[in-house]
């Protein structure tokens, strides 16, 4: 009997789940087809406008498309040294030592900072040395925003790549030593290319972190709705031109918001999936 | 008047176009606004709305320079720096306001407002009166298209970025950079005199002719001591109160909380938080439209 209930209960948590998921893309749907209809699919996603004044009133989401895509990929590119470090660190080099622990440990708090935190730290401690480094005049931007996502995404493509690298069986790096390669040569010819996948995936989910993140980025990019010129200039991304204009929209601007929403909804999904498939992968070698 | 500690005012902040579509919908019993309904938006609403100008504030300009403590600037130089046609400090056009202070070769960085917002559109709608490019490149309204600078959300957003950018220039509602005492360019005004934004230059914009139901702005006054970008903020309340069940005393409620904030006590809780009193002029017209307030047509009395 009881196990029936917890049954019961398992069942209906995941339903619940389910449910909710359901009641996000029906709202998000919803909400954002009066902006698809008035702008078409397409037309939607490759106008760069973003005009709000009544008279000239129009809304396309490629600046933030691309502003999105473009803060999110650098910093991807900023954080593989140091994340495959720490990785190469904890799951090769002092796998099972109480150093490495101490460092996992620390990377990981690194991931439970709320993101105003590191909002702030860019806004005080990384923007004048920004500005110092000549990149603008005044800190805010694409660079600014990238290297504080790198440092926020490390722990999410380290620790899944510890994993997989610790996971590369001794068998193979032992035939490899009793050949005479040197550690050097181990990992760059058989832990790197085992782990391969897995570490390739762990950067796809961190890639879908970046690509989210909001607060920080709003706090950091400088909230133009242009297309970004390049790694100076500055701009907005999806989520950021969300938070900082849902409040007061209405009519087909809250519309086209949400329909950014829906779209970065979507990537985020897709993101997810291809990791995903990509470790299934790594799970069945 | 006295305050009435019995009775009990929820206000939420969730901003002006936010409060506008809670009346709309009459889920509160009034909405404030620094930017009065435009003939469009009065249509929409559920019934005849009137505007209850409660105080003043203005749209100061702070900046931040090193060894720079007096700035001052005109409505054309403002347009020609969001514009992005200005982007030195040194500019000469700047220097010519300013001949006796010496201006760093350093870029301009404009601040403004990502977020919808009533301090946008009394900014823009003073470049818009002063500056014939302004109003036809950018127009006046609550978001604008910007083609220079960076954007922040909220007074306090913009003030943050301003206050730790050197060279930074942003608009600020007046009541949040007085109390932050933040460095404030003086303006000139239409008269042609350089103005700080004080409380007194604010009320003193409000010394023109006031039509009737109150809907002005009052950016780039006549009056020889005004400060040029001031502005009227507004309670928003249906003329007739016996909508949706109401009943009398709720009306009468409302009309009590009106005449409390246009009284001699309410308007100085308002200069107590940088907000600018009325002027006699602006509190008659108020007297008149309150008194207007009915419920189904019978008057309020209390």
């Amino acid at each position: 009997m009881k196990d029936k209930i917890f049954r019961f209960l398992l069942f209906f948590a995941a339903l619940i789940i389910l449910l909710l998921t359901a009641g996000i893309i029906f709202a998000l749907v919803s909400r954002s087809t009066e902006a698809f209809q008035e702008y078409g699919f397409w037309g939607f996603i490759t106008n760069p406008e973003w005009d709000p004044r009544p008279a000239t009133e129009e809304y396309g989401a490629l600046s933030f498309i691309i502003g999105t895509l473009y803060t999110a990929f650098f910093a991807l590119f900023l954080c593989i040294p140091f994340s495959l470090s720490v990785a190469l660190f904890n799951g090769e080099y002092f796998k099972g030592k109480k150093i490495s622990s101490f460092v996992r440990s620390i990377v990981d708090l690194l991931a439970g900072i709320p993101s105003i935190v590191y909002g702030l730290w860019g806004f005080y401690a990384i923007r004048p040395l920004v500005i110092d480094l000549g990149v603008n005049a005044q800190g805010f931007g694409i660079f600014l925003s990238s290297i504080v996502l790198a440092i926020m995404i490390i722990p999410y493509a380290s620790s899944l790549s510890t994993e997989f690298i610790s996971m590369v069986p001794n068998k193979l790096k032992e035939g490899a030593y009793s050949l005479g390669a040197t550690q050097l040569e181990v990992i760059k010819n058989i832990s790197l290319p085992t782990a391969g996948s897995g570490i390739v995936a762990s950067y796809i989910l961190a890639l879908g972190r970046a690509l989210g993140e909001t607060m920080a980025v709003t706090m950091l990019i400088g909230n133009t709705d242009r297309i970004p010129k390049g790694l100076r200039d500055t701009g907005n991304t999806m989520a950021s031109v969300i938070a900082n204009q849902f409040g007061e929209a209405d009519g087909l601007k809250l519309s086209s918001l949400i329909a950014i929403g829906l779209l970065l909804f979507v990537i985020t999904a897709i993101i997810n999936l291809v990791a995903k498939l990509v470790m299934k992968k790594v799970a069945s070698i | 008047m006295r305050a009435n500690e019995d009775k009990t005012v929820n206000y939420g902040a969730i901003g002006s176009g936010g409060g506008i579509r809670s009346l709309r919908d009459h889920s509160v019993d009034f909405g404030a606004s620094d930017a009065f309904l435009n003939e469009e938006e009065i249509m929409t609403m559920n019934g005849e709305v009137i505007h209850i100008a409660t105080c003043m504030g203005g749209v100061v300009m702070a900046y931040t320079l090193e060894g720079v403590d007096s700035l001052r600037l005109s409505g054309r130089l403002i347009s020609d720096i969001y514009l992005g046609k200005i982007e030195k400090w040194n500019d000469p056009r700047i220097v010519i306001e300013n001949p006796n202070i010496k201006l760093p070769d350093l870029d301009i960085t404009p601040v403004y407002r990502s977020d919808g917002s009533g301090t946008t559109f009394n900014f823009s709608e003073y470049l818009s009166v002063v500056s014939p490019e302004w109003s036809r490149v950018m127009g006046k309204g609550k978001s604008l298209k910007w083609p220079a600078g960076i954007a922040a959300k909220g007074n306090p957003g913009v003030a943050g970025i301003v206050q730790q950018t050197e060279g930074a220039i942003g608009y600020i509602g007046s009541e949040y950079a007085l109390t932050l005492r933040l460095p404030t360019a003086k303006l000139k005004n239409r008269a042609g005199n350089y103005v700080d934004a004080t409380l007194e230059t604010i009320s003193a914009a409000a010394n023109v002719r006031l039509p009737d139901n109150m809907r002005a702005t009052i950016t780039d006054s006549e009056d020889p001591n005004a400060y040029p970008i001031s502005l009227f903020t507004w309670i928003l309340v249906y003329k007739d109160q016996s909508y949706d069940n109401r009943t009398y005393e709720e009306a009468q409620d409302i009309v009590e909380l009106l005449e409390y904030v246009i009284s001699p006590d309410g308007q100085k809780v308002a200069a107590q938080i940088n907000y600018a009193p009325l002027s006699e002029q602006a509190l008659e017209k108020n007297r008149r439209l309150i008194e207007q307030i009915n419920y189904g047509g019978l008057p309020i009395t209390p």
